[in-house]
């Protein structure tokens, strides 16, 4: 869509994010909370909602969503459980445990990286449903021919940061919900997977006439499961209400469901039908009154955030303004919580372009061994990098080795990475020796080039004749000959100094 | 003389069957024998349990015999026979809260208090018949048909825990439990003349007890004494973490209390709760308070006329968390499950036909009062009576230590006597405040009213005050001799 069919209207978007939280445990009971075990292993009478059981609340967790709270600068208060109240086969108790009238954390704000703040009008705590699969064509409860219920994540804790409606565009939302989930994962509250539901993001939209002080008519928009989604999500309401208004219709206040194959949203449910939650008090649990000694503490022990970090990581890598590669290079490091490595490596000497390229490139990829390899190890195999003992090439392959290395030491370990903060040493140049990668020395590389330009003359023709695209061609070629050991830019370097030569 | 003339009468109790037992006197098996001879001769009479558990309980039975074989203390219920009210979850033992939803329900998990029997060397000998869901106060809301009152076979047990306070009084056990939300074990224990407690709330761990009002639910004991309930109290009593509500205080010391005198106590008779009482059971009461006065407790009168509300937010309240603590029974994972085109026809039809119509009714009730529009009227109104009453026991304890009142207004009533359901409610005019308040009450016999039929004296006592309590309960009991 393009921007000019916004012409004359604004956007306001207000965003609910549901994040996971970190624990152990599920927020009522002893469970594991554990994601992608077989269905229904993790469960107890209590996350069960058998009768007569009785829900405890896990002080992990509180501590978590306290900072939560403190991170996004929030009040935070004592506060309750309240019960919201409706049928659905994945809610056991056929009510779920949340936060009303006095959630734990409410009136703090987030900075967006444009500098921007965003309110936070609260983030309370809440247990998570089960999960259903309906079967049949609908593919939705209604019309399915049975539906199967996994009640693992019955009972996962959550904290709902409900923000206020003060983003107005698809990209602040975006940008949002990424600053969001980096602090998530800072705070060590989430582990901050989208892809596996760790965080899921509803938005209401709605739009007005640019200078309209009043707030149009919202919709919800649910299913949104990727930042991608959540941009075109945003954007097809928009357009979608913006059409509506301009032929004179009124907006109905309703949820819509986003469909990730069309990039449509449709009605789910008009308010009209919307429950009615009959909210009330949750009798089985107690109030929870943080005292200022443990609010002090939550606060005083919280890590450094985003933003803090971008700015260290960029000042000592030397990153440029913002919008430049490698700021964009520090934000997903930072965001990933890999930059404790790359400043290791600095720290070791590591060359830092290199350093925060590998990082951003290839380790986000794979965070879980990233975040236990040593800074040592790391700066090891950047220098190798730099010095030239190994091309980029190699060195992307090596890292992946040493990766793989770290991931066989975790299953060691129990496969839980959970409760492991330690780094494990891996040597990059036993690696690189087994696997043959050694520097080629000019003369091997001049004479390899030799017999290449021999064999494609009239390449080589063009080349002198100025074809800088043939160029690649025979970067291609030595790769080829050298099985990937040769340097690109050293080839080039070659090249040129023969057409210097011989020209 | 009628066949519904009383045969069977409450066995020894609690203390005296332990010590037969530890002192080899008598053995656990012949204890449990003599118990399920009983249950064998009257039971279909009486209709008291829901399950009696033959085989386990000989079984149970000869362990606690074998320990002491053994020169082992089995604990201080040891061979006692107990029953347990039929929404205490005991494990591998169906639980049906006298309904058809759970009919065929199988807890995988054992109630605290079951444990803490167990622990204490109880053998537990059944599940006892109750209102549906612990709602009502006659058992004539079983769905399993009505318990029959042990004094008088034509006359209503009361209830909820109508079975339980059955299977004492007819000396099938020497003990049972029960749970009371408005007054489900001080009223049954006073129309079938045993003594019940319902002790301050998060005294007694709700882990296990299948909630029908979450803020009031409470769990207790009905026996043949005073000093036994002390002793069962002290039992299944103190801080459980599986519980959220459950108090971290020492609960101990009850029995002592028991042999205090009541020289100096203030007694306070509560007009309010005395008032609708019937002539016959005014009269037992006023006999009591005179002998407390004679050996020297301070009796004076005292109105709170706040408590006038408590039945109309008792009546909002409980059906409210009813409402929401039975939402659960859907069909979707346990007890029944009628077969539907969709989910929401099976849930609809599995709750149509897994409720009885009271069960109905309060769910009903409480759906209404929680909905948006009417929550603050009913709802939100109901709780700030709760904190006037709170307020107001509050007061009456600065020139009291207890307060009394008949348990219930009327002595047992015969079947469907009570078929508008406000009539029935009224049973609870007494006992209900005491929930709502969260403050201990026990039900004490003492003498005869109408039909010959047993009256219950009330004595309730602020948070923790179990001690005073018994102390003057003990009393109440020796006057009544
Ligand atoms: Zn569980």
């Amino acid at each position: 869509m393009s921007s000019d069919s916004l012409e004359g209207w604004d956007l306001v978007i207000g965003l609910e994010v549901h994040c996971e939280l970190d624990t152990n445990t599920k927020l009522f009971c002893g469970c594991p909370n554990s994601f992608g075990d077989s269905p229904n292993t993790n469960v107890c009478p209590v996350c069960l909602g058998l009768p007569g059981s009785l829900p405890v609340l896990n002080s992990r967790a509180v501590d978590l969503a306290m900072r939560i709270g403190a991170a996004l600068h929030c009040d935070i208060r004592p506060s309750r459980f309240h019960r919201k109240n409706y049928f659905y086969p994945d809610m056991p108790k056929a009510f779920q445990i949340s936060q009303y009238d006095a959630p734990i954390n409410c009136d703090g704000w987030l900075e967006l990286t444009t500098g921007k703040r965003v309110g936070i009008e609260r983030a309370h705590i809440e247990e998570d449903t089960g999960k259903t699969t309906h079967l049949g064509e609908s593919g939705r409860i209604q019309g399915a021919s049975s539906s199967l219920v996994d009640y693992n994540r019955a009972g996962v804790p959550l904290v709902e940061t409900v923000s206020a409606p003060d983003m107005n565009s698809a990209q602040e939302a975006k940008d949002y919900v990424s600053e969001l989930r980096a602090i998530l994962v800072a705070c060590g509250a989430s582990d901050g997977k989208m892809e596996e539901g760790s965080l899921r993001v509803d938005a209401n939209v709605s739009v007005r006439r640019s200078g309209s002080k009043e707030l149009g008519t919202r919709c919800e928009i649910k299913n949104v499961n990727s930042l991608k989604s959540l941009g075109k999500a945003i954007e097809f309401e928009a357009a979608r209400q913006i059409a509506v208004l301009q032929q004179g219709g009124t907006i109905r206040q309703e949820t819509r469901h986003f469909n990730e194959d069309t990039g449509e949203t449709s009605s789910m449910r008009s308010k009209e039908d919307s429950h009615d939650y009959r909210y009330f008090p949750e009798p089985d649990l107690v109030v929870i009154s943080p005292d200022e000694a443990w609010i002090g503490g939550i606060r005083s022990g919280l890590p450094p955030m985003p933003a803090e970090r971008r700015a260290l990581l960029g000042s000592k890598c030397g990153a440029g303004s913002p919008g430049t590669p490698s700021s964009n290079q520090v934000s997903t490091v930072v965001a990933h919580g890999l930059d404790a490595l790359v400043l290791g490596a600095l720290d070791d000497g590591a060359d830092p372009r290199i350093a925060l390229s590998r990082c951003a490139n290839e380790a986000v990829a794979r965070v879980d061994a990233a975040l236990h390899l040593a800074p040592t190890s790391f700066s090891r195999l950047v220098t190798m990098e730099s010095v030239g003992d190994i091309t980029a090439t190699q060195s992307k392959l090596v890292l992946g080795e040493m990766l793989d290395e770290v991931d066989q030491k975790l299953e060691e370990l129990g496969g839980s990475t959970g409760g492991f903060g330690g780094y494990f040493e891996v040597d990059p140049e036993a690696i690189a020796n087994s696997k043959g990668f050694e520097k080629l020395d000019n003369t091997t590389l001049a004479r390899t080039l030799d017999d290449i330009v021999e064999s494609n003359p009239g390449e080589w023709e063009r080349f002198l004749a100025g074809d800088e695209k043939v160029a690649q061609f025979f970067v291609g070629q030595m790769m080829k000959s050298t099985r990937g050991q040769a340097d690109g830019k050293a080839v080039i370097s070659l090249m040129n100094a023969r057409r210097d030569k011989k020209g | 003389m009628t066949s519904t003339q009383r045969t069977s009468f409450p066995r020894q109790g609690v203390r005296e069957t332990a010590i037969a037992v530890k002192t080899r006197f008598q053995s656990a098996s012949d204890v449990l024998s003599d118990c399920l001879e009983e249950i064998a001769r009257c039971e279909d009479k009486i209709h008291a349990f829901n399950l009696v558990l033959d085989n386990q309980a000989r079984q149970r039975a000869s362990e606690i015999d074998d320990l002491i074989a053994r020169g082992i203390d089995p604990g201080p219920l040891a061979g006692v026979p107990v029953a347990l009210k039929d929404n205490i979850c005991t494990r591998e033992i169906a639980t049906t809260c006298s309904s058809k939803m759970l009919e065929r329900w199988i807890p995988p998990y054992n109630a605290t208090v079951v444990a803490k029997l167990q622990d204490a060397g109880a053998v537990i000998v059944g599940k006892t018949n109750m209102d549906e869901f612990a709602m009502g106060s006659s058992t004539e809301n079983s769905a399993f048909g009505p318990t029959r009152n042990p004094c008088n076979l034509d006359y209503v047990p009361g209830g909820s825990s109508g079975g339980s306070a059955a299977s004492v009084a007819a000396g099938f056990v020497c003990c049972a439990l029960g749970s009371d939300t408005g007054g489900s074990i001080r009223q049954p224990a006073s129309l079938c003349g045993v003594v019940g407690v319902k002790p301050t709330y998060g005294r007694v761990s709700r882990y296990g007890l299948i909630a029908f009002a979450s803020s009031l639910d409470q769990i207790g004991p009905l026996c043949v004494n005073v000093g036994d309930a002390a002793l069962i109290c002290e039992v299944i009593g103190g801080y459980d973490p599986r519980d959220s509500t459950s108090i971290d205080e020492p609960f101990s010391g009850l029995l002592d209390s028991c042999d205090k005198g009541v020289d100096g106590i203030r007694v306070g008779v509560v007009t309010e709760l005395l008032a609708p009482a019937s002539p016959d059971v005014q009269a037992a009461f006023t006999k009591c308070t005179d002998k407390l006065a004679a050996i020297g407790a301070k009796v004076d009168e005292i109105s709170i006329p706040e408590l006038s509300y408590g039945l109309a937010a008792y009546y909002l309240i409980a059906p409210a968390e009813a409402s929401s603590n039975l939402a659960r029974y859907d069909g979707v994972r346990y007890g029944l499950r009628v077969a539907g085109q969709d989910v929401e026809s099976m849930m609809r039809a599995t709750r149509s036909a897994g409720f009885g119509p009271e069960v109905k009714r309060r769910i009903m009730l409480g759906t209404y009062a929680l909905s948006s529009g009417y929550y603050d009227a009913y709802y939100g109104q109901a709780q700030r009576v709760r904190t006037l009453i709170t307020k107001a026991f509050g007061r009456a304890y600065e020139s009291f230590d207890v307060l009394l009142s008949p348990t219930s207004p009327t002595v047992a009533f015969g079947f469907g006597a009570k078929q508008d359901p406000l009539d029935m409610y009224n049973s609870d005019i007494a006992t209900i405040a005491s929930n709502l308040a969260g403050h201990p009450a026990m039900s004490v016999p003492f003498g005869l009213g109408a039909n010959n039929l047993p009256v219950g004296v009330q004595v309730m006592a602020p948070t923790l005050g179990e001690a005073v309590m018994f102390q003057v309960g003990a009393q109440i009991e020796g006057l009544a001799q």
